[in-house]
């Protein structure tokens, strides 16, 4: 484009930004980019070396985990895979996991929404308090709780049962899900929900009908969280189950036997787990960062 | 926002109350309940008052785990906030490369904790390990069954793995609320990188880095299956934590009265902890607003 002199605002504007799209290539020049690509490029290779391991294991037999040291699998099997899915005492850990997973997910959002609406909308006797208490549960040790939830399931015939496991993850869960869920309803304004009232809506209406699809980016993001803490607990998994209900997580320890450990199976079991996550995360890929600052930024 | 004071609030917390209160009160309540009695069978108990978190507090063993799990939390967030504002800085803002980039950050945090402990025992062990055989063919005679500095170093670098990139994220979410206007303005004022970052960038972040820092000393605190897995607590008892300890007391010795006092203890260091903090960085924020600053 040739430069002459401007006449209209247009041109001067136009002209203005091409120079400055210019200058800020300039800025960004060649090198100072593929500085950043390559540190950041290492932080990557850093975080994928432990998970391309266990991928490259979980791909061989243990004579050959054991006998050749390789960093690919030279002889490709799917056995250890065959194994874990073919008996029932391994896959079952996985449907546990998921029951429990998915009753907690499901009891922690539909009390904590109204509750954070509560705490996001109203003042009332002891809120503060309360919210506060709520927070000291989120940093209770799970080792604290371990014996006593032993105790108390056991004495009311829950023990075993994956609603008991799911109970307990309400523990830490539920005040996750009210502190993230009340950052996102405290950022829709609060004259949505007077004009709601004014053109006739109920509570109960509004709320589900108006107020719950503004946030479902937030419930999304609070759904994922509430996934990713369960999904990973082992302690209090571990400790309330036996067989009936028991954690992919705690049958995973039964791979050591008196003959040595299977690592194959091990670490095929391993990758097994990082699945669901990552279904998980691409659903909310686009909110995960907000969802991460807990919706307060 | 103003809120609207009213009580009936009361009645959408109810459900929630009811719940934690199951899953919180009545086991901490049990808790309080063993660590001032000396429990022998169901029937037969004896009030003993405090002196079970007397012996407790003088215990040498628990002290050395209380040191260790203060060193172990002061390490890993030297290294994990520094490391996850710089990796958050980096990260591509739009395209599909930033998806991309996200999903593979947030890999680790999505692994169970147990399977992180076995990923790294996979990656580390002297026979199999790519990491292991490495530093060996090295020259060095890297063992974390043996030597505990290796052992150190190692869980170490499993959490900085593991959870870097929640501060990470954390972080990049706060960059990416600063408006544009800013980064005009610096740039109409030619300022330099530094001072983009110091007075621009920083002060966006004192908010999430807040809570990543509550977030991350709170779960080292509670750091109980990526060792045990890894380690198992050795060699000896350099890498057992607090939680390790307690577990072992509770489930292992049944140990019911000394074990609860223990929790309690380990409870309130917790809180305290979280609870400086807390009120030391807000009244920080409160300073810098009476005076006029950010």
């Amino acid at each position: 484009m040739t430069r002459s002199v401007p006449t209209t605002p247009e041109t001067v504007r136009q002209q203005a930004a091409e120079s400055a799209a210019k200058r800020r290539k300039r800025a960004r020049s060649a090198p100072i980019r593929w500085r950043r690509r390559t540190l950041l490029g290492l932080y990557l290779v850093f975080v994928m070396l432990p998970i391309y391991w266990l991928l490259n294991l979980s791909f061989q037999t243990n004579s050959e985990i054991l006998g050749s040291f390789s960093f690919w699998p030279q002889n490709f099997t799917l056995g250890n895979y065959v194994g874990i899915f073919t008996d029932a005492n391994w896959y079952m850990g996985y449907v546990n996991s998921l029951a429990y997973v998915l009753m907690n997910m499901l009891i922690s959002i539909s009390v904590a929404l109204p509750a954070a609406y509560a705490f996001s909308r109203f003042r009332f006797i002891g809120d503060k308090h309360l919210f506060f208490w709520l927070l000291t549960n989120l940093m209770a040790p799970p080792a604290v709780f371990l014996l006593p939830y032993f105790q108390l399931y056991y004495s009311v015939g829950l023990f075993d049962t994956h609603i008991a496991v799911a109970l307990a993850h309400c523990l830490f869960n539920i005040p996750l899900a009210i502190w993230i869920l009340e950052g996102f309803m405290s950022s829709v304004p609060k004259e949505v929900d007077e004009t709601a009232y004014i053109d006739g809506y109920s509570f109960p209406r509004f709320f589900v009908t108006i107020f719950i699809p503004m946030i479902r980016s937030g419930i999304g993001v609070t759904l994922f969280f509430l996934f990713m803490f369960s999904w990973v607990e082992l302690l209090l998994s571990r400790t309330l189950t036996a067989t009936n209900a028991q954690p992919i997580a705690s049958i995973m320890t039964r791979t050591s036997t008196a003959s040595g450990i299977d690592w194959g199976t091990l670490a095929a079991a391993g990758v097994l787990t990082i699945l669901p996550g990552i279904v998980v995360v691409y659903f909310v890929r686009n909110h995960i960062a907000k969802g991460f600052a807990l919706g307060r930024t | 926002m103003n809120k609207v004071y009213n009580n009936k609030a009361w009645f959408l917390i109810l459900p929630m109350l009811l719940l934690v209160a199951f899953s919180a009160i009545i086991p901490l309540m049990t808790v309080v309940n063993y660590s001032v009695q000396d429990v022998f069978d169901a029937n037969t108990r004896f009030f003993t008052g405090t002196e079970w978190f007397e012996t407790m507090l003088n215990n040498p063993t628990l002290q050395a785990a209380l040191l260790r799990q203060f060193a172990f939390s002061f390490t890993i967030l030297a290294i994990q906030v520094p490391l996850g504002i710089g990796i958050a800085l980096l990260m591509p803002k739009r395209g599909w490369q930033a998806s991309a980039v996200l999903i593979l950050i947030t890999l680790p945090l999505l692994i169970p904790w147990n399977v992180v402990g076995s990923i790294w025992q996979l990656f580390t062990r002297g026979d199999i390990g790519l990491m292991g055989v490495g530093i060996r063919q090295l020259g060095y005679a890297y063992n974390i069954t043996r030597n505990p500095a290796d052992a150190w170093a190692t869980i170490i670098l499993m959490d900085v793995w593991h959870w870097t990139p929640l501060i990470a994220l954390l972080c990049y979410s706060g960059l990416r609320s600063i408006p544009d206007a800013y980064y005009q303005a610096a740039r109409i004022d030619r300022a330099s990188k530094w001072a983009v970052f110091r007075y621009i960038q920083l002060p966006k972040l004192t908010n999430v880095l807040v809570i990543g820092i509550l977030l991350r000393f709170m779960h080292s605190f509670m750091i109980y299956a990526e060792p045990f897995v890894l380690t198992g607590g050795g060699p000896g008892s350099s890498t057992t934590f607090l939680s390790q300890s307690l577990t072992t007391m509770a489930i292992g010795q049944q140990d019911l009265g000394p074990s609860a006092a223990f929790s309690l203890i380990y409870f309130l260091i917790i809180l305290l902890v979280c609870w400086v903090f807390y009120t030391a960085i807000m009244n920080m924020q409160k300073d810098n607003a009476n005076q006029g600053g950010a």
